[in-house]
């Protein structure tokens, strides 16, 4: 139980997340109204992705420069959580930008950029699957994994920034990012992220866990 | 490993920052929330849901799904471990 601490941990702040994220005040801004609510809920799936990818990737690292296997079950079981987010956080968005935008998908550059960012992570998933050989495996997936988030930080916190887009918190549309966050949401937001990332943590270690059974009853 | 995970961080902070600037540069100046955005009636909100106490039905709806999810995911994770005692004890054993 002990080493369990960080999931009871996540449970409780996604509790949390849910009741003060529903219920306590949020700023009245036009086009958002209440949909504001959801940086609680669909901006915090892509922090959690990030963070979950960024971990996916020092274990790739970790592997190419070590060549234990283990260090690879965990950078995939990171990876499929984390894409398992960032597919969560494009499918809210795009319910979200029917109601604010007036349309599922409307070319905004926020929109095209995430895809081909899950789309460049398909592609690491399909790779690792062709590949038999569990060495060779491990290094070519792991040297796709960094060169998939080199391509990821560009395509998600760059590119939108330079054209027009009409994602809340570019191009001078109300809203919000990292930085001018109201304190009172702040309150519900940080803890949100800390909970969705623990969430995709437990996810990936279940994953985990099984592959490790599986090679132990391989051997 | 260290000075990966430094440089990693580094450039993660200066890439957040740099986006920052262009935020900006593109808007000239940022929008910032104020007191007078919480008490701005112009704005439709959902508070016709809120005075009938429906937004409540709402929340407990969420919150039983979300307890039946984690529910299901702690009993994966309790027969994970019992596979794990039976499996690990096996091959020390054998």
């Amino acid at each position: 139980m002990k080493k369990n601490w960080w999931k009871i941990l996540a449970i409780a702040l996604l509790i949390y997340t849910i009741l003060a994220g529903m219920l306590l005040d949020v700023p009245r801004l036009s086009i958002l109204n209440e949909t504001i609510r959801n940086q609680h809920f669909h901006v915090t799936m892509w922090f959690g992705m990030i963070i979950l990818l960024t971990g996916s990737m020092v274990y790739a690292i970790k592997y190419l420069s070590s060549g234990n296997l283990d260090f690879d079950d965990k950078s995939i079981a990171l990876a499929n959580s984390g894409i398992l987010f960032g597919v969560l956080g494009l499918v809210t968005g795009m319910l979200w930008a029917k109601y604010a935008w007036g349309d599922w998908w409307s070319g905004d550059p926020k929109q095209n950029s995430a895809a081909i960012c899950l789309l460049i992570y398909f592609a690491y998933q399909i790779l690792r699957n062709s590949l038999t050989d569990e060495q060779q495996r491990g290094r070519i997936s792991g040297v796709f994994n960094i060169f998939a988030y080199a391509a990821m930080i560009p395509l998600l916190f760059i590119l939108p920034r330079m054209t027009d887009s009409l994602h809340p918190g570019n191009g001078g549309n109300p809203g919000f990012n990292f930085y001018d966050l109201d304190s009172k949401l702040r309150v519900v937001f940080y803890p949100a992220v800390i909970g969705w990332t623990l969430l995709g943590v437990w996810i990936a270690e279940l994953k985990l866990r099984s592959k490790r059974i599986t090679r132990a009853l391989e051997d | 490993m260290k000075r990966v995970l430094t440089i990693t961080l580094f450039l993660i902070f200066n890439l957040a920052a740099f986006s920052q600037e262009l935020d900006s540069l593109k808007t000239g100046e940022k929008y910032s929330i104020t007191d007078a955005d919480y008490n701005n009636d112009s704005v439709e909100m959902a508070d016709f849901m809120r005075s009938n106490g429906k937004i409540y039905v709402v929340v407990g709806v969420i919150l039983i799904i979300f307890t039946g999810l984690i529910v299901y995911t702690i009993s994966i994770d309790r027969k994970i471990s019992k596979i794990e005692r039976e499996v690990f004890k096996e091959k020390v054993n054998s």
